[in-house]
């Protein structure tokens, strides 16, 4: 129970530290969105009725700091992100509930995957670890380990969408769908989504299959392993019961938490697709200079990761009674 | 292939533990040699000896060590000056331009050999200064318990539940000075957090042995108990960890300035993939301009892979010794072909 309540009081105190930085950070630095978005108009005269009617919009304020912050926690306990400056008029919310289902999906559908393809090849790499087949897997995914994703998700769109026009190049469906429960939306969809899929399956495999050749490894030299052989027992039953469940333990807690970073994990990916979920939103307001969607965005992100760390968390008190002592 | 003299250290198959396990070589055995010279050739022996105990490692170090010497002397045999424009726009490769020529005329193959120089060298110096943040905070964390092990713990916790792309892009994109040196920061500042949780509990793991607790008797100040009593264990981790920190910078680096929020004015890997986006690179066909850095940052950090693979088998043997059951079959059957009876 202590153990309990101290995690819990962790997470609460990460919560209002990224809530604080994430009010501090863009007040450390000069300038404002009030300003950002009147530098839209260059070089026409901005009156200053008209900039206090932006800052108003926008809630830029010129109160002293610890009312601004109280302002900014009760907006957020309001659910109010404010107004994105380059989708405007269009509140922050909207813009992000729209986005965050494409984010989920992809992320979700291409986690399970990558972790259910490298787990088994880490498994059957540490059980035929001295057979040539292994020694080349094990450098395959050295190597793809190394892939940077923005460039994977070049080259995939280089040769499938450009040279041999089999995948669209770009977006998350057609631009003459409206998106909707049909059919057709439903295969654009999919189709938009394969090569984004792809990308992140092969440039995420490695992490899975090491993670688990090592764990395996270990699990591998135990005397009831041994003794497994010793039974006699068929092969493959040695290898999936007695080795690798007993392995698999920190792959699970790695795809827990893989889910946690879904959201900030594939921002590179879906910005070479411009696909429109999160991360490539987030790369937008960026560079558009929107700082109240970027505010936003990255207060969902962490407050994602936060709540899924915080369920993993709980899960291993349940588990692994070590944990609670 | 036990007999191979230690000087083969061609890819030997894995197999051959014999080779592996045997730390003594006839170099070793041999009377240590004096002088500056043979201090050098020892250092060599030295080297040598490590990278020919894994082929893993002799791959990374040879891959590593050919980026080293591109990125010193890469430069000068680019014929061009890397950021001069010329009329030939998205030349494909020739004999002219190796690897053809970017949208407003550069020459690609000079662009990729300054952009070793700038990476690594930028790559280095920040894994460098992660890793003294992680080393210094760890080591701290564990030593001290108590409320600064608390505070120190509690920081780091923080940092590794905050996703740290997303961080690093924040950090970047509000700093109002864009440069090579804001690319260091968003990094450092976000990439230490796990190791220096793993490097506090091998201090808490070392902590309470004799030799601490002689050291703290004999009255050395803490720093040198620290530093030199506790840190020299933990090196194996930190090289493992030095390893993998340069890998996760050396993407980092390449995808903050991809997106624009590095020092685009300079030539590195990364800003060219920048300016291969904005140039649309994609849709005039040009791979030219953005497959080579890709290849670039592909065999450094699988090279830097493989040396880490190979560490970690160096430093738990688990890892490298075959399986029991295989192991005697093959002993048996003596033969050179791999097993191919299905286990």
């Amino acid at each position: 129970m202590r153990h309990l309540l101290r995690r819990i009081g962790f997470y609460i105190v990460t919560v209002w530290i990224s809530l604080t930085l994430n009010f501090l950070l863009p007040r450390l630095v000069p300038g404002d969105p009030a300003q950002a978005f009147m530098a839209r108009f260059q070089d026409k005269y901005v009156d200053p009725e008209m900039l206090q009617a932006i800052e108003i919009q926008f809630g830029v304020s010129h109160d002293p700091l610890w009312k601004q912050y109280l302002q900014y926690l009760v907006n957020l306990a309001h659910g109010n992100f404010g107004v994105s400056t380059s989708y405007f008029p269009t509140p922050v919310v909207t813009i992000i509930a729209q986005r965050m289902p494409w984010t989920l999906v992809l992320g979700i559908i291409t986690i399970i995957i990558s972790f259910l393809l490298g787990t088994l090849i880490g498994i059957l790499n540490a059980w035929k670890r001295s057979k040539r087949l292994a020694t080349l897997s094990t450098s395959v995914i050295l190597t793809l380990s190394g892939i940077p994703y923005f460039w994977l998700a070049f080259i995939l769109l280089f040769v499938f969408a450009f040279q041999l026009h089999w995948f669209p190049l770009n977006g998350g469906y057609d631009a003459d769908i409206t998106p909707s429960w049909s059919f057709d939306f439903f295969m654009s969809a999919a189709q938009h989504a394969i090569l984004p899929a792809f990308t992140i399956i092969i440039s995420s495999l490695a992490g899975w299959m090491l993670l688990m050749r090592n764990t395996m490894i270990t699990t591998l030299s135990e005397d009831y392993v041994l003794m497994a052989r010793a039974k006699g027992l068929k092969n493959w039953r040695i290898m999936l019961i007695y080795a690798a469940r007993n392995a698999i333990l920190p792959s699970v807690t790695g795809f827990a938490l893989a889910l946690a970073f879904v959201v900030g994990g594939q921002l590179f990916t879906e910005t070479v697709f411009s696909y429109p979920g999160i991360g490539f939103t987030f790369v937008q307001a960026i560079g558009n200079k929107d700082y109240a969607l970027m505010q936003a965005l990255f207060l969902i992100i962490t407050l994602v990761a936060l709540t899924a760390n915080f369920l993993v968390d709980m899960l291993y008190t349940v588990i692994d009674p070590r944990v609670r002592s | 292939m036990a007999t191979l003299p230690p000087f083969n250290i061609g890819p030997a198959t894995e197999g051959n533990t014999q080779q592996q396990v045997s730390p003594t070589t006839p170099q070793d055995l041999q009377a240590p040699p004096r002088g500056k010279q043979s201090l050098i050739t020892e250092v060599f022996r030295g080297i040598w000896h490590v990278v020919s105990l894994n082929w893993k490692m002799g791959l990374g170090f040879t891959i590593v060590g050919i980026f080293i010497l591109l990125a010193i002397f890469g430069p000068l045999l680019a014929r061009y000056n890397p950021s001069q424009l010329s009329q030939d726009i998205l030349q494909p490769p020739s004999a002219q331009h190796w690897l053809g020529t970017t949208q407003a005329g550069e020459d690609v193959f000079a662009q990729v050999m300054i952009g070793t120089r700038y990476s690594i060298f930028w790559g280095l110096i920040t894994a460098i200064l992660v890793t003294f943040i992680y080393v210094a905070i760890g080591l701290s964390a564990g030593y001290f318990s108590g409320i600064i092990d608390d505070i120190l713990m509690a920081i780091t916790n923080v940092f590794i539940v905050i996703p740290s792309i997303p961080l690093m892009l924040v950090i970047a994109a509000y700093i109002p000075y864009k440069g090579s040196l804001l690319v260091v920061i968003a990094i450092a500042i976000t990439s230490w957090a796990g190791h220096a949780r793993t490097l506090r509990s091998q201090t808490l793991s070392v902590r309470n042995r004799d030799f601490v607790e002689a050291a703290r008797v004999s009255g050395l100040p803490t720093w040198r108990i620290i530093f030199q009593e506790i840190f020299p264990n933990m090196i194996t981790i930190v090289a493992a960890g030095f390893v993998g920190t340069m890998i996760g910078v050396i993407l980092a680096a390449a995808g903050l300035e991809y997106l624009g929020l590095g020092d685009i004015r300079s030539v590195s890997w990364g800003s060219m993939f920048y300016w291969a986006q904005s140039g649309d690179a994609l849709l005039q066909g040009a791979w030219w301009w953005f497959v080579p850095p890709g290849i670039c940052i592909l065999a450094l950090s699988a090279a830097l892979a493989f040396i880490n693979l190979g560490l970690d088998e160096l430093a738990d043997p688990r890892l490298r010794i075959e399986q029991p059951g295989s192991k005697r079959r093959k002993k048996d059957s003596q033969s050179e072909e791999p097993v191919l009876i299905a286990e």
